[in-house]
Formats: C-alpha cells, sequence, structure tokens
C-alpha cells in the first residue's frame, strides 16, 4: 500500500464553461465561473451545493464569497488563493484542496480559474489586461517595472524572451523543436471539438512564416487570447469511489520558486531555465517513479520555448538532444513516445491558465480524451514555465497507486 | 518633432523611486551619469534588483557604490510587436540584459543602440550611454548601452 498522503485525495469531476475567441463571451466573468463549476459538479455527480471548499491562483479572480452566497452553500469552510504570477500556480491551487481534504478542513474542495478578456484589454497591451488606463509612471522591479517599461520591455512576449534566447543560442535547442510542440498542440485541437482552433491546422510552413513577436518568439510560439473557464472538483478517494467516474489520484503535487527568482533585472544564476528545476526531482520522488513511467505529459504554454525548458527539467530531453526527441511525430498521441498537449493546450485548445492541461491529464486517466493515448496511467501536468513561482502535479490511475 | 533623441520615443512610462525610497540613490545617480547599484558592507556581496537588507548575509541596507557602466550582453531580445501602438513605428528594437563582471555579475536591463535590424550576440562587450529624458515635471535618466 502507498504511504503517499496526497493519494488519500482523487478528482472526481471535471468541467468547463465554453471557451469563446478573446472578447466574445455572451456570458460575464461570473456566470462562466458558475457554468464550469456546474459542468465539474454535474460530471463527478455532485450537487453543487456539496461544494464546502474553493481554491484558486492567481488573483484577482472571482471571490469565493460571491461563489458560496450564489449557491446558496450552506457553510463554506475553506477558500485559498495560491500567490502565483500568471499560470505558474494552477497545479498548486490542486495541492491546496488536496491538503484541505487530506487535513480534515473540507471536504468537497472546488479548483476554478476563469479568463475573461474585455475586448481591447490584451495580454500584450500597456496599461491592458494587467494595468487599466494610461501608465504614466513605474516603480519597483517586478512585471512591467521601471527596470523593464521604460525600455520597451512591456509584454509578457518581450518580458520572457530574454531566457528563450538563451536557450537557442547558449543552449543551442533548434527551432525546430519549437515548431513541434507547437505543431504537436495545433493536431491535437483538430481531433477535440471544444479546441479553439478546431477545423485551423497548422503546417510547417505556416509557423516558420508567421510574424516575429518578440524573438524567439513566433506568432505561434504564443498563447492563445480568449474568454472561459474551467473547474475541477477534488473529494476523498474513499468518496471518489462511489461517484460517476474513475477516480484520478494526485502522486505528487508542489509548487517552487528557485533562489533570487523573482529578482529585478533577471538577477537570479540560471536563466535557461523554466523553473522547475528544485521541484521536478522532488515530485518524482514523492510519486516513487522517473520521466520513463510517464504516459503523457501537459506542460503549460505560455511560450513554446518554455515547454522544452520543463521538459529538460523533467528529464524527458537534454538540451543536446532536444531536435532529435521533440519532433511532430513524437509529440502527437497517435503513436509519439512523448505524447503532449493532447488537448491542444493553451496554444490550440484555449487559455485558461493553465486549468485545461490538468483536466485533460484527467481525461487521459480515465480514457475519455479526444486524443487519447492508449493505457494512459500517469499524467505530468505543469503549469507556467518561466513564471518566478511554478508549480505541477503528478496525477495517475487508481491501478498505479 | 518628428525624430527623437532617444532610443524610444518618449511615450514610456516615467521610472520613478520606489515610494519607500529605497532605491533613490540609484535613480539619483543616473542623472548625475553614475551607474550607481548596491552592495553589501559586511560580506561584499554586489546586490541587484536593490534590497533592504543583503541577501546573502542579511546585514540590513547595503551600500550604495558606484561602478563603471560597461558590461557584456548576457540575452537580448528583438522586439516586433512591443505592446504599445505608439512604438509601432520603431519596431524591431532590441533589448538587452547587460552583465556586470567588475560588480558580480550583477545585470542590468537597456537598449542597445544603434540599427534594430543590427546582428547581437551574447557574449559582446558593451559600454553604457546616459540618455536624459524630461517628461511630465519629471527628470529622469536611463542607462542605454553601444558595443564596444
Ligand atoms: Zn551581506
Amino acid at each position: 500500500m502507498s504511504r503517499n498522503p496526497l493519494t488519500a485525495v482523487a478528482i472526481s469531476g471535471i468541467g468547463n464553461s465554453g471557451f469563446y475567441p478573446r472578447g466574445t463571451s455572451p456570458d460575464p466573468d461570473f456566470r462562466l465561473v458558475l457554468k464550469a463549476l456546474f459542468a465539474a459538479c454535474e460530471d463527478a455527480g455532485i450537487n453543487p451545493k456539496e461544494i464546502d471548499g474553493l481554491a484558486s491562483y492567481c488573483g484577482p479572480v472571482t471571490d469565493p464569497r460571491r461563489i458560496a452566497c450564489a449557491l446558496g452553500l450552506k457553510e463554506l469552510r475553506y477558500a485559498s488563493l495560491q500567490w502565483a504570477s500568471g499560470g505558474g500556480g494552477t497545479s498548486a491551487a490542486f495541492a491546496n484542496a488536496a491538503s484541505a481534504i487530506i487535513a480534515g478542513l473540507a471536504d468537497v474542495v472546488a479548483v476554478v480559474r476563469s479568463v475573461k478578456m474585455d475586448v481591447g484589454a490584451r495580454y500584450g497591451q500597456f496599461g491592458g489586461a494587467y494595468g487599466g488606463g494610461s501608465v504614466e509612471t513605474v516603480s519597483g522591479y517586478g512585471f512591467r517595472g521601471a527596470d523593464k517599461a521604460p525600455y520597451g520591455v512591456l509584454s509578457s512576449a518581450t518580458t520572457l524572451s530574454f531566457q528563450a534566447n538563451r536557450l537557442v543560442e547558449d543552449a543551442g535547442v533548434p527551432r525546430s523543436a519549437f515548431s513541434a510542440v507547437s505543431r504537436a498542440s495545433y493536431h491535437h485541437a483538430q481531433q477535440n471539438p471544444d479546441a479553439l482552433m478546431n477545423g485551423r491546422p497548422l503546417s510547417a510552413e505556416r509557423y516558420e512564416e508567421s510574424r516575429w513577436i518578440a524573438e524567439p518568439y513566433k506568432l505561434y510560439d504564443c498563447c492563445l487570447e480568449n474568454d472561459g473557464a474551467i473547474a475541477a472538483i477534488l473529494v476523498s478517494a474513499e468518496r471518489a469511489k462511489n461517484l460517476k467516474t474513475k477516480p484520478v489520484h494526485l502522486l505528487a503535487a508542489g509548487e517552487t520558486m528557485s533562489f533570487r527568482a523573482d529578482s529585478g533585472a533577471f538577477n537570479w544564476p540560471d536563466l535557461c531555465s523554466g523553473a522547475f528545476r528544485d521541484l521536478a526531482p522532488r515530485l518524482y520522488r514523492q510519486a516513487g517513479i522517473g520521466p520513463q513511467d510517464v504516459d503523457v505529459v501537459q506542460v503549460y504554454e505560455n511560450f513554446v520555448p518554455g515547454v522544452v525548458m520543463a521538459l529538460e527539467e523533467f528529464g524527458f530531453c537534454t538540451y543536446e538532444n532536444a531536435g532529435e526527441v521533440l519532433t511532430f511525430e513524437n509529440l502527437i498521441a497517435q503513436g509519439g513516445k512523448l505524447p503532449l498537449n493532447t488537448s491542444g493546450g493553451n496554444l490550440a485548445e484555449a487559455y485558461v491558465l493553465g486549468m485545461g492541461h490538468v483536466v485533460e491529464g484527467v481525461r487521459q486517466i480515465r480514457g475519455s480524451s479526444s486524443n487519447q493515448v492508449q493505457d494512459a496511467n500517469i499524467v505530468l501536468a505543469t503549469a507556467g514555465p518561466l513564471t518566478p513561482m511554478t508549480s505541477a502535479l503528478i496525477l495517475g490511475s487508481g491501478d498505479v497507486l | 518633432m518628428t525624430t527623437s533623441e532617444t532610443y524610444l520615443p518618449d511615450v514610456l512610462p516615467v521610472p520613478l523611486p520606489m515610494d519607500d525610497g529605497m532605491d533613490k540613490p540609484h535613480w539619483d545617480g543616473l542623472n548625475a551619469e553614475k551607474l550607481i547599484v548596491q552592495r553589501c558592507g559586511h560580506c561584499h556581496t554586489w546586490i541587484w534588483g536593490p534590497e533592504h537588507v543583503c541577501y546573502n548575509c542579511l546585514a540590513w541596507d547595503p551600500d550604495w557604490v558606484e561602478t563603471e557602466p560597461k558590461g557584456r550582453i548576457y540575452a537580448w531580445t528583438r522586439v516586433h510587436t512591443p505592446g504599445m501602438d505608439a512604438l509601432k513605428p520603431v519596431t524591431p528594437y532590441i533589448c538587452v540584459i547587460v552583465e556586470l563582471p567588475q560588480a558580480g555579475n550583477i545585470r542590468l536591463i537597456g537598449n542597445l543602440l544603434g540599427p534594430g535590424t543590427q546582428d547581437v550576440k551574447i557574449g559582446e562587450e558593451v559600454v553604457g550611454q546616459f540618455e536624459h529624458h524630461s517628461k511630465g515635471g519629471y527628470d529622469y535618466t536611463l542607462l542605454q548601452w553601444r558595443k564596444a
């Protein structure tokens, strides 16, 4: 029997609100959140009124007090927000939800996150999604801080491109690896009816001919901008046995921030890192497995070179062999040895701050993915390469406990 | 004005010292054409971005010391889609992270002066150039870089 305390928890429900191109959702943010929660509860066969815990990340988020009022929850016993930047906190929110159940703080915990972009407010735009109005002064050394914005380092793409250029120029990873990762996501989206890029396949030529954003990022190295919400329901493994769906267990979960990783002007030792260097070995130890045991990998793509860094840090390739390992044929669910982002991920399904990677991991273990990998029992899902704080999960079927 | 004496047009936000004034010596230094950064008086660790305590030995209030504005390119990017419409006419432009070997290899961000289309390589030697701005009642100075 396993002595890993996390395996006492299972993910029993997953659901989404439907995904919409940026700014086109007919629903306001709060309704997207409720729709995702209802869908996840329906999936599990749990009455939404049974939710007694809520976990999320990357604030500001939908206020748990509003959700509890709206659903008429008899008592909300647990509400947590992980302190991540961007999608770095997805897996950590699941870890927090699981911890609450293990500690007896709550019994039915929903993890939920939405993305709703007003028309005109874009991730790439200064004063847009994160700012609001015209910004005339800046101070401090964070995102768009005084060390960055006055020099034109404004967008997420620009800010996170320095590290990627070291991956190309210093570590020698060929651009073909980026193209392969991007095309694999688009390939998977063609089988996934929920994916925003369903019906819009990406050829190697179109990838290569796409415009530069900030070198080495081309257009198709960047995540989507869209509206939508995703939720998941966690319960004890005991309770999960009696619910509608096949339980999916957490084998390992954790978050990480390495030495000085948020210091101004990129003053931490290794920029050629997706920020999983410390976490990866810890997760494998906790799960009692190694990279060779992982059947499917879901890696958060804000920008594709970060995916390559995450794959290297989790032991799926080295920078020396990345060009040979990361090929289109090898990354697709249909016969690839390293099936990656099998729903289309942030690039081609929808960008809901990494929630899509976890719920696709759940589908793979249930056997219900639109790009099903045969006998998928162990899935790695990572959140937020290149962000100062990142997190990751290893999911497993009951067969591997 | 249709031409600008600064590398990027005057549409970007003004950098100010932090509200608590901790990093004011750095910005004052730039205005006086001096590069002033932190170094711990106790364990001599060079520190950037600035901190209230030395991250190495935890001594309070690292010293502010002058160092020579020269270094080598540690990382770079060429920006084609800047995220601000007013910058589009000057794309592509180059942003660099410069490492200062004489100051414990601390790094600063700046622009690489010259054509935005020029070749740029990790490890290239660069020297600093102080770029003065006056905008919205604020006088401030950016530290830009030119190939040595
Ligand atoms: Zn010290």
